[in-house]
């Protein structure tokens, strides 16, 4: 089986948004986005569970992204793939996803696995965008995968409880935090990461027009940035005996009780 | 503008979130509100929605669309979109909407804004805004291009009754073929008893303030009160007072419940990161200094053993009367 | 008062020196093994790398991997501040022929700068003390600039293994073989993780400590090796912030006096610095030597206290904090310097060694430096015939490095940190003289007491330390969320101390501590490990300091 996990590299350290671009500043160094681990390491089992398999990272970023990579491959992915490209600056979920999507047509992998957000962003969506551009069946909010005659089954937590899905392979599956704790990469395979295979591709060599890469293909734009509203008019009283009435009137007037 | 929202259920009700949404476009967009039902026997779910200012109700009703799984919804979506021409796409976050949302996005090379908290019209462009960095920046956020599709952050709205009735129209629906491979195999199994502190609406929270470990009975009991969850700072967690499970902040928990009641938490920035997008916050705390007081909406500076049992006490009179 | 040297930590370097102890197949073998990705260990790396370029069978001999850094950091630089002022004399000589100064990453030439001396209302300008001048020198943020060089490195072949702490030195047979790496997930008391990772034994040829500050191994490596020097090992505590402002700075800046009190019987060395870093980037930090006297000291409250003076204010008016971080200097200068800096199989380089100029502000040279010529005595014992371990095989590191401009620069400056000791006025006097007659006057070498060992005092300090108000002025654990310190909370304690204390000791710890990790309790002192961002204050002030589970602590970029 071929699992391809995507991954993403985020600013290291306190993130600020850079006030002329409008964009995340990403001068700091790359870390791995730590809900990719997640992602990882499932990866991992399942490929180990599966015997004569294999785990190929795929992400999208600048040159640096390889350090988050390389983070990836020591806690034991086979492979990566870094699409890297100019062009590919200021894509949204319309320009990212197709460009992926172009990326993970090449792998052709079984399974396809995303973490359950970006730790920058906070973006929560990727998956199912790609999953279209591929006509791939998905599957989000994993809590458990299991793998077993060509097809995936999955827990997944939503607001009510969880379901249970199944679906065949290839897929798409999303999985959330709570599905494992990642692995610490062992000092060996900290040291063999830099010698697996790290691939960088341009947009171009994954036939993506430049109309729809990078900020020209996009549907959405950063108008202005601004500072938090207030939180509404903020009261603060001293109890004189009477505090829990007046929270008990204030909750019922929000209607929380 | 043609403004359609994405109305989700769950059993025989329509979610309030999605209802909140449908009120808000209201007051956006105009008149010319649509909402749209998918699901199997989901008809008598759709008129409802007009009581909250949908004028009209789309509704996908197929058996194929039992089941809470987003890819049907998209080529249901897609196919209706087209035809109605319609521009604009509204959703409360869950689960299943962000996937919709997100599969649409695609399909269609729609822009999709998420995690937005509030939608406005200015100089005739539709303007989102997203709250980035731990919520310490307001980005506004708009579309180039038609339909324009928005993820709205949940809890964001508020339902309100107009009195109004929508009309019914019935939906076509076709289906790829790989939108159906995913199957549902078991629905919506309930594991743990009370709200878990994620999904939580309310989350009674105790911090240092508290004294001792005994005094966490308090929070649990305002907690149950309230039919919410508890939460537990850092420092107590550390302290050996509460389980880590139920750490907020920083290297806990990320949580946005609709009402969050701080009990003797002094608001620490590392506690602030992980509960600051909570609809309402109250804080109960005898040090009158306490960074909590900065952000909460409702502020109390006393002592958390008298107050929080008290408050108990008139939450369960209320509840119980 | 009980004096934080009368409850010593329960410390036993036995407990961090072993023989290697994986089976040898399993041992991970590198040719040089460098401890610590700041400007000394990487500059050696470097070092290494151009040496071995032209020397493939050396490198061959090597093996697969001929140069290793390992880091605790989360990246290279992630655990790396400084002030920082930089003296390009040693990169020069090190990327001589290869990067050009105007390819590395400073924020510029320092061009204008000026000395203050502050009282609380006032800050009159004085003549820069000639040991702080700064022409030709380059600002740069120490966190970037070793990054810059772990490319470097990189690129010349050494591997690079952050998040990996250095916690056991291996010994057999009286010489170092390597070192043992510290184990990772583990609970709260020591109990394995589901996702447990044990440590590995590295072993070397040639192990090179450059663990900065405070090393963990390189204090173990002093007292095993008897390496210790005639004059105890004395510190100073700094705190910096990282700011963006509305108008650009256009000079370095260093203040003396307020919020320092002057008189001798509080032993209060330091002052500011407030540095441009290009832009609208600015960074200001406060130095106080930690033989300070008085309980209520903080470091962390008097930089705050400082950005309240009119002249500080002025210039962060309309800004934002971005980064917060705190480290402690070596400041025992020559004459606390170790009597060896090698042993079989081992050298000690940079800030570890406690290779800092005070007067001058000035150590990241001494380390680059001193790294590179630890590369040099480590190639020529690695020729053919040469055994690095047998004794003496690598004093002609401790050599080169008396015959460099970092031991003359040391030796000038012998005594003026020690004539602060006297106060002010006395000090500054006295360090005029020093610097007029480069350090024949006065003669003799002066005497320091280590830092533990100073005899607590308690004033009522802290009452005018200025509140938070979380614009300007900042309470230590928000300061603590802007260094990026985001560490498991469930991780083993790794801060060593005496948990039964004297009220005095436990609240000397508590102002002393930038990143509130203690607390005074009832018995004693209560801890929050995970706090902690590594500056090692505590292990000047009766406690040590071993290193956390590698990739915790600070996440610095900019310091």
């Amino acid at each position: 089986m071929k699992i391809a996990v995507c991954v993403k590299q985020i600013p290291e350290g306190s993130s600020r948004i850079d006030p002329e671009s409008k964009r995340l500043d990403r001068s700091g160094e790359g870390a791995l986005n730590p809900f990719d681990a997640n992602a990882v390491e499932e990866a991992l089992r399942l490929r180990d569970a599966a015997g004569e398999s294999e785990v190929v990272l795929v992400s999208m970023g600048p040159a640096r992204a390889q350090d988050a990579l390389r983070k990836a491959l020591a806690m034991g992915a086979d492979s990566a793939v870094l699409v890297s490209d100019e062009a590919a600056a200021g894509a949204d979920l319309v320009a990212t996803s197709y460009a992926l999507s172009k990326a993970l047509e090449r792998e052709g992998a079984d399974l396809i696995l995303f973490g359950q957000q970006a730790g920058d962003s906070d973006g929560a969506v990727l998956w199912a965008a790609v999953a279209d551009r591929l006509r791939l069946p998905v599957v989000s909010q994993a809590a458990g995968v299991t793998h077993e005659n060509g097809k995936v089954t999955v827990k997944r937590q939503t607001e009510f409880g969880y379901d249970v899905i199944e679906a065949p392979l290839p897929a798409v599956v999303a999985v959330s935090d709570a599905i494992n704790e990642p692995r610490y990469p062992s000092l060996k395979g900290i040291m063999g990461a830099k010698s697996k295979p790290q691939a960088t591709v341009s947009l171009g060599d994954l036939g993506v027009e430049p109309e729809r890469a990078g900020e020209q293909g996009s549907r959405t734009e950063v108008y202005a940035l601004g500072d938090p509203p207030a939180r509404g008019e903020s009261k603060k009283i001293e109890d004189d005996g009477s505090a829990a009435q007046v929270i008990l009137d204030f909750l019922a007037e929000k209607r929380l009780v | 503008m043609s403004t359609l929202v994405f109305l989700e259920h769950h059993g025989d009700e329509l979610l309030k979130g999605s209802l909140g949404v449908v009120t808000k476009a209201a007051t956006v967009a105009g008149g010319d509100i649509a909402g749209v039902v998918l699901g199997s026997d989901v008809r008598a779910l759709a008129e409802g929605a007009g009581n909250f200012g949908a004028a009209k109700v789309y509704v996908a009703d197929d058996p194929q669309l039992e089941a809470p799984l987003s890819q049907p919804r998209v080529d249901v979506l897609a196919q209706l979109i087209g035809d109605q021409g319609i521009d604009t796409v509204l959703f409360a976050n869950s689960v299943l909407a962000a996937d919709v949302a997100a599969g649409l996005a695609a399909r269609l090379d729609a822009g999709l804004n998420w995690d937005l908290v509030d939608l406005t019209q200015e100089n005739g462009k539709l303007v989102g805004k997203r709250p980035a960095l731990q919520d310490s920046v307001y980005v506004d956020v708009g579309w180039t291009s038609e339909p324009r599709l928005a993820l709205f952050r949940s809890g964001s709205f508020d339902p309100s009754e107009t009195g109004g009735s929508a009309q019914i129209e019935d939906v076509e629906v076709v289906l790829e073929e790989f939108s159906t491979a995913a199957r549902m195999v078991d629905q919506a199994h309930e594991e743990s008893e009370g709200p878990s502190i994620e999904d939580a609406p309310v989350i009674v929270a105790g911090g240092r303030g508290l004294g001792g470990p005994e005094n966490f009975t308090l929070v649990e009991q305002l907690a149950k009160a309230l039919g919410g969850a508890v939460g537990a700072t850092r420092a107590v967690v550390d302290a050996g007072w509460y389980p880590y499970a139920t750490q907020v902040g920083q290297t806990g928990k990320t949580v946005s419940p609709k009402l969050y009641i701080a009990c003797g938490i002094s608001g620490a920035i590392q506690h602030k990161v992980g509960m600051q997008s909570s609809g309402v916050i109250v804080a109960i705390n005898k040090d009158a200094n306490a960074p909590i007081f900065e952000f909460a909406d409702l502020g109390v500076v006393g002592d958390v053993h008298e107050v929080v049992p008290r408050l108990t006490e008139l939450v369960k009179q209320r509840k119980g009367g | 008062m009980t004096k934080p040297a009368d409850v010593p930590p329960p410390f036993r370097i036995a407990e961090y020196i072993a023989p290697p102890s994986d089976p040898e197949d399993e041992r991970i073998d590198v040719g040089v093994l460098v401890v610590g990705a700041g400007p000394a260990g990487l500059a050696c790396a470097i070092r290494l790398g151009q040496l071995l370029e032209d020397a493939p069978e050396i490198r061959e001999r090597l093996g697969e991997v001929p140069v290793a850094v390992l880091d605790k950091g989360k990246q290279a630089g992630s655990h790396l501040l400084s002030g920082a002022v930089v003296n390009p004399r040693a990169l020069r000589r090190l990327f001589k022929g290869r990067k050009r100064i105007d390819e590395m990453p400073f924020f510029g030439p320092v061009e204008h700068e000026s000395v203050y001396f502050l009282t609380e209302k006032s800050a009159l300008r004085i003549p820069t003390p000639p040991t702080m001048k700064n022409d030709g020198n380059y600002v740069a943020s120490l966190s970037r600039l070793g990054r810059w060089l772990a490319e470097q490195a990189e690129e010349g072949g050494a591997m690079i293994l952050p998040e990996t702490a250095a916690e056991k030195l291996l010994v057999a047979d009286g010489r170092t073989r390597g070192v043992r790496t510290g184990d990772k997930g583990r609970g709260r008391d020591g109990e394995p993780l589901g996702n447990f990772e044990p440590g590995a034994d590295v072993v070397a040829r040639v192990t090179v400590l450059a663990e900065g500050t405070q090393g963990h191994l390189t204090g173990v490596a002093l007292q095993r090796f008897g390496l210790a020097g005639e004059s105890p090992q004395i510190w100073a505590l700094g705190v910096k912030e990282v700011w963006q402002v509305a108008r650009p700075l256009d000079r370095v800046i260093h203040t003396m006096g307020w919020p320092l009190r002057g008189a001798a019987k509080y032993r209060e060395f330091g002052g500011s610095f407030v540095y441009p870093m290009g832009g609208d980037m600015l960074t200001l930090g406060m130095v106080v030597g930690l033989d300070y006297r008085d309980v209520e000291l903080s470091v962390h409250d008097l930089l705050q206290e400082l950005k309240t003076h009119p002249f500080v204010r002025r210039l962060l008016e309309g800004g934002e904090r971005i980064e917060w971080g705190a480290k402690t200097i070596p400041e025992g200068g020559f004459l606390a310097l170790p009597k060896h800096l090698h042993a079989p199989g081992l050298l000690i380089c940079g800030d570890g060694a406690g290779l800092v100029n005070v007067p001058a502000l000035k150590g990241i040279h001494y380390a680059i430096e001193s790294g590179s010529l630890a590369a040099e005595a480590a190639f020529a014992a690695l020729q053919r015939g040469q055994t690095p371990w047998t004794p003496g095989a690598l004093s002609a590191y401790d050599d080169a490095l008396a015959q460099s401009f970092v031991w003359k620069d040391l030796q000038e400056v012998r005594n003026m940190r020690q004539a602060f000791g006297r106060g002010f006025w006395v000090g500054g006097a006295l360090a005029g003289m020093m610097t007029a007659t480069k350090g024949r006057l006065p003669p003799g070498n002066m005497r320091t007491e280590r830092d533990a060992e100073v005899e607590p005092i308690r004033t009522d300090r802290a009452r005018a330390y200025p509140a938070a108000d979380g614009k300007l002025t900042f309470d230590k654990l928000s300061s603590v969320f802007a260094s990026g310190n985001k560490t498991r909370d469930d991780q083993p304690n790794h801060i060593v101390i005496r948990r039964e204390v004297p009220r005095d000791i436990a609240e000397l710890w508590t102002r002393m501590c930038p990143a509130q990790v203690y607390e005074p309790s009832e018995s004693g002192v209560d801890i929050t490990p995970s706090n902690c961002v590594q500056c090692g204050a505590i292990t000047a002030k009766g406690g040590r300091l071993t290193p956390p589970e590698g990739g915790s602590g600070p996440e610095y970029t900019l310091t």
